[in-house]
């Protein structure tokens, strides 16, 4: 098809702003899926995904309108994934806002609208929802007329659930997007946007074709890695996989390229014709930097290569997960895993649990520090127990939070910022009811349980993204936990030295809690250095027995012994201690424990 | 080499009532039926003979009360069973009479296990007991005057409402009848039983001091000269052995028979229980077949890590021979040096320590591999 009647386009909305029901309703309307075989939400194929609600993977659609091929390219809706989004929109040349008739712009709405225009793509406003009694379109657009510097009168007003309005969506998209613009004769480039990996034809790469044109067999190059392959298929998906013979200039599809090596395919890497190849590289993306941390451990320690396959797999299509060997005294060899965020650290858990059913313990997160030793060199820190004890200057990272809230939760927002040491920036009202916050907060205060603190002092209502800004100076100390007098490395913390204290003193109690009796005194201390700042007991248990055993009784005290032994085989042995995996959750939970 | 099994169990599930804590086999009332019940034993008897040595060590005869059941019908099956030369019979105080010890005694029976439980009034009441202190001491008396010289009590622990004076009492009423052995349980409710029901809440803080009534009980007991010879049972030290010889049977992985409904045998790692139910059991043996059974076949890892489980309940140290397969090294070396295990220079015997024994369960977890 040529250029000229191909329009590629995302959708970016606030999670549940409908993004997922569009969707669907637009390859219905195509009939790319007839309505009765029509799963809801044909675009979310992982299970994770549809369990969620969310979109994990951008994913890419063709269908056809009124004689064009559209190219609908899905991109994640969630705070963490604002990287994954700017992949996807860089394969596109406009992008579909979505905004909730009832809800209004979100956090969300502005930053990836936002990115939509610094990444040049023109931008369709479609209000949805509009079947809602408590909506209100006419609000709601000139909002997001406001945000785009765009006519209220052409915002789109539409029920994805309905159906209503969804064919001005598709004309719209006709009319306002505008045509790729690469040179079909050119020698080939495409831009690898997202890959996936098939058991029996390898690394799958997802492609949006700029220069020239690729066909099935062709040999091919990826150009910053150098690797070689075969074009073994070519084709697109719409919403099933369909061969195609050739991928021109402007379309978006699928390379099947039979590597089994996934680390020899990246995503942002530019393919090439090896025939003819081109000179340059497309832009690539920018490096983005993993700022949560975590180690993840196999529970059962033999499973450890698979837990490394495990992550290479998740590593193709998520290039922002990052990891790398580590050993814990406690926990034995796993690694150390860095996230975009709280919820790309969840989702990766999850992942490696059901799709490759690995057991886990995943230890507290943290973030990046920047150290100084004294007359040393600055080095970034990833694991709290690798932070030296004699430090000079350390460093955080900071975050800019943009924060929408009705108003009357203003106050409540306040409190929490000031809590998590935020400084506040900036306030403007969106609307007589909405206002926009922006403060200036350390990562570390929002990776643990800032998000839910949030949602719950708001009744639900705020809307939360974020933007990282850089490292700044911070009065960092590392509290260390040390149980039976063996230092627990999986327990470490660093904390800021004003609340180190507090947190050491609720973590030895959390411990104390989840550390059952065992046959001796278990001392839990935390420690700054040499200094213990809180110490609790574990008492040592004075009877264990089972009371009386005759005939009758044998087998089912076996098996009770049975059970206890089991038991004891899920605890990790700390020294002599036997620690149960859930104790090394328990930083996560303090902030339960601040609260009450 | 095993030329039958020499230990026989006969259980007789008749009570006057049930008790709220009880999870035993019984079956309240019934009298009409109590010597068809003991001609149903007769019968299992002997479909099973085939199993005995020619020569039995011990006999028991547990319940439910063995002392409730039709005088005449208990007549007839003392008569009839096997000769041994330890036989036990389970009693509770209210049914003994002075006729009943000297039938008993009359019939071969040279050991009494008597179901005391307490000596308080306001904890035999929780217990759904009927019987009053002066009822144990009368009974007591009646045992002895017929001849009994080997007499254990059952006392139990860990009752609602039980102070540790209480416990105290108890022990000191007991010590001063003076009887040849004792069992100290710690009460054990069952989850969803009416007793839970009722008791929930003082059953919890009982629970927390149970830790040291065992305690209590172990230094009291042992102070009087008792020997600690097993996890719940006290035997006064003799020149005579006054261990139960029946239960050590247990406690050494021995093969034993048992009849009756309910009842569990283990012979030749196979190990059987008889249905629950009175009447199947009944009907099947009116028919001379034997009463359905629930059968767990026990491999030779499981029987190793039984004899490791009971052995270690005894103060004698375990004899390891073939059942150092199952224990593991390791764990016994951080047990010792934490003072809970002992063995011998060339860990070929392995025991627990008194502090050990109090952690009996743990440990044992612990050593298995």
């Amino acid at each position: 098809m040529t250029q000229d009647r191909i329009r590629n386009f995302s959708i970016i909305a606030h999670i549940d702003h409908g993004k997922s029901t569009l969707a669907d309703r637009i390859l219905e309307l195509t009939h790319a899926v007839s309505s009765r075989d029509m799963r809801e939400q044909v675009l979310d194929s992982m299970d994770l995904e549809r369990e969620r609600g969310i979109t994990i993977k951008a994913q890419a659609v063709r269908v056809e309108w009124k004689g064009h091929q559209l190219n609908l390219i899905d991109t994640p809706g969630h705070v963490d994934f604002t990287y994954e989004v700017s992949r996807s929109l860089q394969a596109c040349e406009g992008a579909l806002l979505v905004v909730d008739a009832a809800q209004g712009t979100q956090a969300q709405t502005l930053a990836n609208a936002y990115l939509a225009i610094e990444n040049n793509l023109d931008i369709v406003p479609v209000v949805n929802k509009i079947d809602l009694p408590s909506a209100d379109p006419d609000a709601v657009a000139r909002e997001i007329a406001d945000l785009i510097g765009d006519d209220p009168e052409h915002v789109l007003r539409i029920s994805a659930k309905t159906g209503q309005g969804v064919e001005d969506v598709l004309d719209a998209i006709v009319e306002r997007v505008p045509a790729p613009s690469g040179d079909p004769d050119a020698p080939a480039r495409a831009l690898i946007f997202d890959s996936s990996y098939d058991q029996y034809r390898g690394v799958v790469a997802f492609v949006r074709v700029v220069d020239g044109s690729f066909s099935t067999r062709e040999p091919l190059r990826a150009m910053a890695l150098g690797t070689r392959f075969e074009a073994e298929e070519l084709g697109f998906f719409s919403p099933t996989r369909s061969a195609a013979s050739t991928l021109e200039a402007g379309e978006v599809g699928y390379v099947i390229t039979g590597l089994k090596d996934v680390s020899r395919l990246r995503v942002g890497d530019t393919i090439t014709s090896e025939r003819r190849p081109a000179d340059a590289p497309l832009p690539g993306y920018k490096e983005v930097k993993p700022m949560v941390f975590s180690g993840l451990f196999p529970t059962d320690s033999d499973a450890y290569p698979e837990l490394r396959d495990a992550l290479e797999r998740l590593k193709l299509n998520d290039a922002a997960l990052f990891y790398e060997p580590e050993t814990s005294q406690a926990l034995g060899f796993g690694f150390r895993c860095g996230f975009l965020g709280l919820l790309h650290m969840e989702i990766v858990r999850e992942r490696l649990e059901r799709e490759f059913d690995l057991d886990l313990i995943v230890t507290a997160p943290n973030v990046a520090y920047r150290v100084k030793p004294p007359n040393g060199e600055w080095k970034e820190v990833h694991t709290p127990s690798d932070m030296p004890n004699e430090v000079e200057e350390v460093e955080e990272p900071y975050i800019e939070a943009s924060i929408i809230v009705p108003k009357e939760y203003v106050g409540a927002v306040m409190e929490l910022n000031n809590d998590r040491r935020g400084t506040f920036d900036h306030m403007e009202y969106l609307s007589e009811q909405r206002v926009h916050l922006t403060y200036e907060l350390p990562l570390a205060e929002i990776v643990l349980d800032y998000y839910d603190q949030l949602k719950s002092r708001t009744r639900g209502y705020a809307s939360f993204d974020y933007d990282m800004i850089g490292f700044r100076p911070g009065k960092l100390v590392r509290v260390d936990v040390l149980v039976g007098g063996e230092s627990v490395d999986a327990l470490s913390l660093v904390i800021h030295r004003d609340s180190a204290y507090d947190r050491g003193r609720a973590l030895v109690e959390r411990l104390r809690e989840e550390i059952p009796r065992q046959h001796f005194d278990v001392a839990i201390q935390a420690a700054i250095g040499a200094r213990v700042i809180a110490r609790e007991t574990v008492k040592a248990r004075r009877k264990d027995v089972l009371a009386k055993c005759y005939g009758g009784d044998i087998s089912r005290k076996r098996k009770l012994l049975e059970k206890q032994k089991a038991g004891k085989k899920r605890m990790k042995q700390v020294g002599m201690v036997e620690v149960p995996q859930e104790a090394f959750l328990a930083v996560l939970n303090l902030s339960d424990e601040k609260k009450s | 080499m095993s030329l039958g099994a020499r230990h026989l169990y006969v259980h007789l599930p008749f009570c006057a009532h049930r008790c709220g804590y009880c999870d035993f086999v019984t079956v309240v009332g019934r009298h009409s039926q109590h010597a068809e019940y003991v001609e149903a034993l007769l019968a299992e008897l002997e479909l099973e003979r085939g199993v005995l040595a020619p020569q039995l060590e011990t006999v028991f005869l547990g319940g439910g009360t063995p002392t409730f059941t039709e005088p005449a019908a208990l007549e007839r099956l003392l008569a009839s069973l096997p000769p041994a030369s330890e036989v036990t019979v389970e009693a509770n105080p209210e049914t003994v009479t002075q006729e009943l010890a000297r039938m008993l005694r009359a019939q071969g029976v040279n050991r009494i296990s008597l179901g005391v439980q307490s000596f308080r009034p306001h904890l035999l009441e929780v217990l759904d007991r009927v019987v009053q202190p002066d009822t144990v001491r009368r009974a007591f008396y009646h045992l002895r005057d017929a001849g009994f010289d080997n007499i254990s009590f059952d006392l139990i622990y860990g009752i609602p409402g039980q102070a540790p004076s209480d416990l105290d009492a108890d022990l000191a009423d007991a010590l001063e009848l003076g009887p040849e052995h004792l069992s100290c349980y710690e009460l054990e409710a069952k989850h969803g039983t009416r007793f839970t029901h009722a008791h929930g809440e003082e059953l919890e803080r009982q629970a927390d001091a149970m830790e040291w009534y065992f305690e209590l009980v172990v230094e009291r007991l042992t102070g009087a000269g008792y020997r600690w010879y097993e996890t719940a049972n006290f035997c006064r030290a003799s020149e005579r052995d006054l261990r139960s010889r029946h239960n050590l049977a247990y406690w050494l992985g021995r093969d034993y028979l048992a009849l009756g409904v309910g009842a569990v045998s283990t012979i030749g790692g196979r190990r059987w229980r008889n249905t629950p139910r009175l009447a199947g059991y009944m009907q099947a043996l009116e028919s001379e077949i034997a009463p359905e059974r629930e059968i767990e076949p026990l491999s030779h890892d499981v029987q190793r890590r039984e004899r490791v489980m009971l052995g270690l309940r005894l103060d004698e140290p375990l004899v390891l021979g073939d059942l150092a397969g199952v224990v593991d090294e390791r764990a016994v070396s951080r047990l010792e040096l934490l003072g809970l295990v002992r063995s011998d220079a060339n860990r070929q015997t392995l025991a627990l320590t008194p502090r050990g024994r109090f952690l009996g369960g743990g440990v044992t977890a612990d050593l298995l591999v």
